[in-house]
């Protein structure tokens, strides 16, 4: 389809208002058949098998410290925040209730997955994105490789299969720091902190935090490597396909933090 | 077998850039497309490994049309052919080794020692002996571009399609990446389509030589024919005289 430029300057902003649409509507359709693609690659097991542990190992493993550099401090303010807020008023083992509520249900799963928008979604984007710029992706096609198998779906598997390990360990990191706050800061016992912990515990709010996450990463990786191999113009387009990519995983993950809380609870 | 090309078009947006090319390169031939950057020779390439599909037109390669190819048949297709990119498109994070058995581990029967001898062999084909274990980083402009046309002949391609082999390299390079061209005819008996704007290169390595021209074939023939042909714009282009390309000088502009 040919768009022909405008030149009245009323019909401009409709124009542009149209031409943002055609181009969102197209993303979307090319973003469908790049998840379609991936379905169909799944088959191809000889090609992504051997790459998924490497990129398990760089997705999760990788993302370990800084997951729990954050969850730590999160755990240590929400500790000391609840306490501020509940002193006077409710017990204090209430402490425990609201620092485990919190990080395993929202701040956990949340936090985790925005931080790894960032370190991982702009690895892959940033990554996929040179190779793309640098015809390094049809030199794989021109080999007999299908990009999508070899480079999309080793990576989104990964990120499906370590997010929610990276979750479950920033989750009970937080956890570990605001139970020590509460010990060396706030006088409370363990028994306190554990018992309060244990009041309102679901077995089911583990499995949401699951559930979380496994989407998050799925689009976090997802939009990396869609971005990525979109990227062109040069340096200067890996740059916008890296923001890109944080923006766009980063919304998507409140909105579907949002959606699950929603439909789940 | 050979490569045919009839009435390609592709365009970009508003920017039409194969205006109905048609060109054949018959079996065991090395035939050269030169012209002008940006005039549409990578593009055109691109259309006979199914990068890009064409707007309109046929693209026929060893007796299959490649627009219609998909999944396994184009995979079967594309291990016919080795390509040699402008910029060589070495995978960054693996060593040459690495590259250039990328190919061959897509063969069914080939094992790790297979692989290793084959790639030894490439290596020593290309000149580039115990170089294996580097990564591209640490090669030169001409090392890399030798790399890449190891990496393309891995899996003894049908046909070879050259992507500008000798951009930006000095011209004691550029006439050992000349010889290599020749040597992968004569030794492995491939055909060849070299696209170019190095007409030294050209007149150097081929047996056919044609100007793309506005999207079109503007003049085909030997590099004798090139030599003395009449067309103000093949002479512009072969003498580097942009007037005379240009049309901004009075002349035959003809064609042929």
């Amino acid at each position: 389809m040919v768009l022909l430029p405008v030149t009245d300057p009323l019909s401009r902003p409709f124009a542009a208002s149209g031409r943002s649409t055609l181009a969102a509507l197209g993303s979307v359709g090319q973003a469908a058949a790049l998840f379609a693609g991936s379905v169909r690659a799944l088959r191809d097991i000889g090609t992504w098998g051997p790459l998924l542990l490497p990129q398990m190992a760089r997705v999760g493993v990788a993302s370990v410290p800084i997951a729990l550099f954050i969850a730590t401090f999160t755990g240590i303010v929400m500790s000391l925040q609840a306490s501020y807020t509940l002193t006077g008023t409710i017990p204090l083992y209430f402490v425990g209730t609201m620092v485990g509520k919190t990080m395993i249900l929202e701040l956990g799963p949340v936090l985790t997955g925005l931080i790894l928008a960032g370190r991982v979604g702009a690895n892959i984007s940033a990554e996929l994105g040179t190779m793309r710029v640098t015809e390094q992706v049809d030199a794989l096609e021109t080999l007999a490789y299908d990009p999508v198998s070899y480079l999309v779906v080793p990576r989104t598997l990964a990120g499906i299969f370590m997010f929610p390990f990276v979750v479950l360990l920033a989750v009970a990191t937080g956890i570990a720091s605001g139970w020590l706050t509460a010990l060396q800061l706030l006088d409370m016992s363990s028994a306190e902190f554990v018992k309060g912990l244990r009041l309102f515990f679901e077995p089911w709010d583990v499995w949401f935090a699951v559930i979380k996450s496994v989407s998050f990463g799925a689009v976090v990786t997802g939009i990396g490597c869609f971005c990525g191999l979109q990227t062109e113009h040069g340096a200067e387009g890996v740059g916008r396909s890296a923001t890109r990519t944080v923006v766009t995983s980063s919304m998507i993950i409140l909105c579907l933090d949002a959606f699950w809380a929603a439909v789940l609870l | 077998m050979s490569i045919r090309l009839g009435g390609l078009r592709k365009s970009f947006g508003t920017k039409e850039v194969l205006r109905g090319f048609t060109l054949t390169v018959e079996e065991g031939e090395t035939a050269a497309i030169v012209g002008p950057s940006g005039c549409g020779k990578s593009v055109l390439l691109k259309h006979l490994v199914g990068l890009l599909r064409p707007d309109a037109g046929t693209v026929v390669v060893d007796g299959t049309a490649v627009p219609g190819l998909r999944g396994k048949e184009l995979a079967a297709l594309r291990r016919k052919i080795g390509y040699v990119f402008q910029f060589a498109a070495l995978f960054d994070s693996m060593t040459v080794a690495a590259n250039i058995a990328m190919g061959l581990r897509r063969l069914r029967g080939w094992d790790r020692n297979r692989i290793a001898e084959r790639v030894a062999e490439c290596l020593g084909l290309v000149d580039l002996n115990g170089m294996g274990g580097r990564y591209p980083a640490e090669l030169s402009g001409g090392q890399r571009k030798r790399a890449g046309l190891a990496r393309a002949i891995a899996a003894s391609p049908k046909y070879l399609l050259y992507d500008e082999p000798t951009t930006g390299l000095d011209p004691v390079m550029t006439s050992a990446i000349d010889r290599l061209v020749l040597k992968m005819r004569d030794e492995l008996g491939v055909t060849a389509l070299v696209v170019t704007h190095d007409m030294t290169s050209a007149f150097r390595v081929a047996d056919r030589i044609t100007l793309l021209h506005e999207g079109k074939a503007r003049f085909t023939g030997s590099p004798a024919e090139v030599r003395t042909a009449g067309d103000d714009v093949l002479r512009g282009f072969v003498e580097g005289d942009p007037a005379l390309y240009y049309g901004l000088r009075g002349g035959r502009n003809d064609g042929a």
